[in-house]
């Protein structure tokens, strides 16, 4: 019976302990909608409003908040992963080994954190270049461009330092090609090189670095990125795509071939 | 700073109403509204159910996915036993295939460095900003400069036995060159399409389109000792 559902949910949200939580009152007014984002702490980040033809599918494919899905998923699959792994040598690999047999749905677990990553990584890309060519970028949106960037060096740094976790052969090599790279830096190379392994070569306290970086520093540093990349949407006035904005398709109409008057 | 400029004092009369307001007004300057107005929805509930509806969609296509594939595990880590090739994350396998021809301290601090740079200076150049064609103002000098820019980018390229990146290169330069000799006015789409590009669109796709050949190439068609294979092959 859908009316007696509603009349408790209308109880529930007059309720004091409910009105103490949610302080945005009941109703759904254009003010209590408006409220209901403004007195959020999380939800507040956001604009109240947003353009309509930003809604559409095409104006932003939605890669925006597919990242941030992918980011939620791994958080989530990440937190249960680290109760069943030790990051020692070599048992951080007979981890992996009894999340694929011992573990219940250990196995779906690492899959999901795997696969999830390795979309997110394409999914920021993709938001750059979506953002680029919309001409999202431009100003006053120029800062928030350049947090995005650092969000893709964060999420780059995330995927890279997960990768060694597993410590299997794949891990390791691809490790060691990459940190071999930071020896080329002129001058500080090999310092750098032995900083972000703990050693000369890819070790245990490699693997521990990494994984302080992958669970601890690196996900604090995105959230809190991602925080100021999203209220500055909001700061820099909203959701914008340069490229469907009404008078950029005014002036791209004027541009078009004029029929020959004859 | 600039120079001293001329005010206009007001002062309330009423001192009762409001004792010490005094308001400055400079010379042949008004408040001006730049009103916008586009149509608009609210954020509850509209949009936010559209957010979570798509972060749904792709939870499930994800849950499908880690249920009909494995993720890649091998043999535990061995520092005595090299494997051939040994592959960084495919996001990376770009800039080792760069490797394979530039010293490191190029194809894998200066090239990366450089790369990250200029992402962030994007927006904080007007040429960026500019949303006309690239060959539409100051033809002449443009035009030379991109012949300038071009050739000698295909000459380096081509003298460090890049072939892989210099076959992108060399289609972005002649749609390039497409767009110079097209009307912006062009009863054909595409040229006209092409003519009203901007530079910062031009940097930006042959930079996509290097990303991904380089990455593909990397990826998929390189082999033992970085060698040539087809990813079909045995």
């Amino acid at each position: 019976m859908p009316g007696k559902a509603d009349k408790i949910l209308e109880q529930v949200e007059r309720s004091r302990v409910w009105r103490s939580i949610f302080r945005s009152g009941q109703g759904s007014s254009p003010l209590h909608r408006a409220l209901a984002i403004q007195q959020n702490v999380f939800l507040h980040l956001f604009s109240t409003k947003v353009r309509k033809r930003m809604l559409g599918f095409s104006a932003t494919w939605y890669l925006g908040a597919l990242t941030l899905g992918t980011f939620l998923i791994l958080i989530i699959t990440g937190v249960l992963l680290m109760l069943y792994y030790h990051p020692s040598v070599p048992q951080a690999y007979a981890d992996m080994k009894d999340l694929q047999f011992v573990v219940s749905s250990g196995l779906f677990l690492r899959n999901l954190h795997r696969w999830s990553a390795q979309v997110m990584v394409f999914l920021v890309f993709a938001h750059m270049f979506r953002v680029f060519y919309r001409g999202a970028y431009r100003p006053p949106r120029e800062f928030n461009w350049v947090v995005g960037i650092v969000l893709l060096l964060i999420t780059l740094l995330l995927s890279y330092t997960g990768y060694l976790l597993p410590w299997d052969q794949l891990a390791y090599w691809a490790i060691t090609v990459g940190s071999n790279l930071s020896k080329a830096v002129p001058l500080v190379g090999d310092k750098i090189h032995f900083l972000l392994l703990g050693g000369n070569e890819v070790n245990a306290n490699a693997l521990l670095r990494f994984y302080v970086l992958h669970c601890l520093i690196l996900p604090l540093a995105a959230l809190l990125f991602i925080a100021v990349h999203f209220w500055r949407i909001r700061k820099d006035g909203g959701l914008y795509v340069h490229q469907s904005d009404p008078k950029t398709v005014a002036a791209s109409k004027e541009a078009a071939p004029v029929k020959e008057e004859k | 700073m600039s120079g001293p400029k001329e005010f206009i004092a007001g002062f309330d009369s009423d001192q009762r109403r409001s004792p010490t307001r005094v308001v400055f007004v400079t010379r042949r300057t008004s408040a001006q509204v730049k009103a916008n107005y586009e149509e608009q929805v609210q954020t509850y509930p509209e949009v936010l159910f559209r957010v979570v509806l798509a972060i749904e969609l792709l939870t499930i296509a994800l849950v499908v996915l880690s249920l009909l594939f494995n993720a890649p595990l091998e043999g535990i880590a061995d520092a005595t036993h090299t494997p051939n090739p040994a592959k960084a994350p495919w996001y990376f396998l770009g800039l080792q295939e760069l490797l394979h021809y530039f010293p490191p301290v190029i194809a894998g601090v200066l090239a990366p460095t450089m790369l990250i740079v200029s992402l962030v200076i994007i927006p904080y150049f007007n040429i960026n900003i500019e949303s006309e064609g690239l060959f539409l103002h100051d033809r002449q000098r443009r035009l030379q400069l991109f012949y300038l820019i071009a050739i000698g980018l295909l000459v380096f390229l081509l003298a460090f036995h890049v072939y892989v990146a210099a076959v992108p290169t060399l289609l972005i330069a002649i749609a390039m060159v497409v767009a110079a000799y097209s009307s912006p006015q062009s009863t054909v789409a595409a040229r006209r399409y092409l003519a009203n590009k901007p530079l910062a669109w031009w940097v930006m796709t042959w930079f996509l389109f290097e990303l991904i050949v380089l990455t593909a190439v990397g990826t998929f068609f390189r082999g033992p000792g970085w060698s040539w294979v087809l990813p079909w092959g045995s």
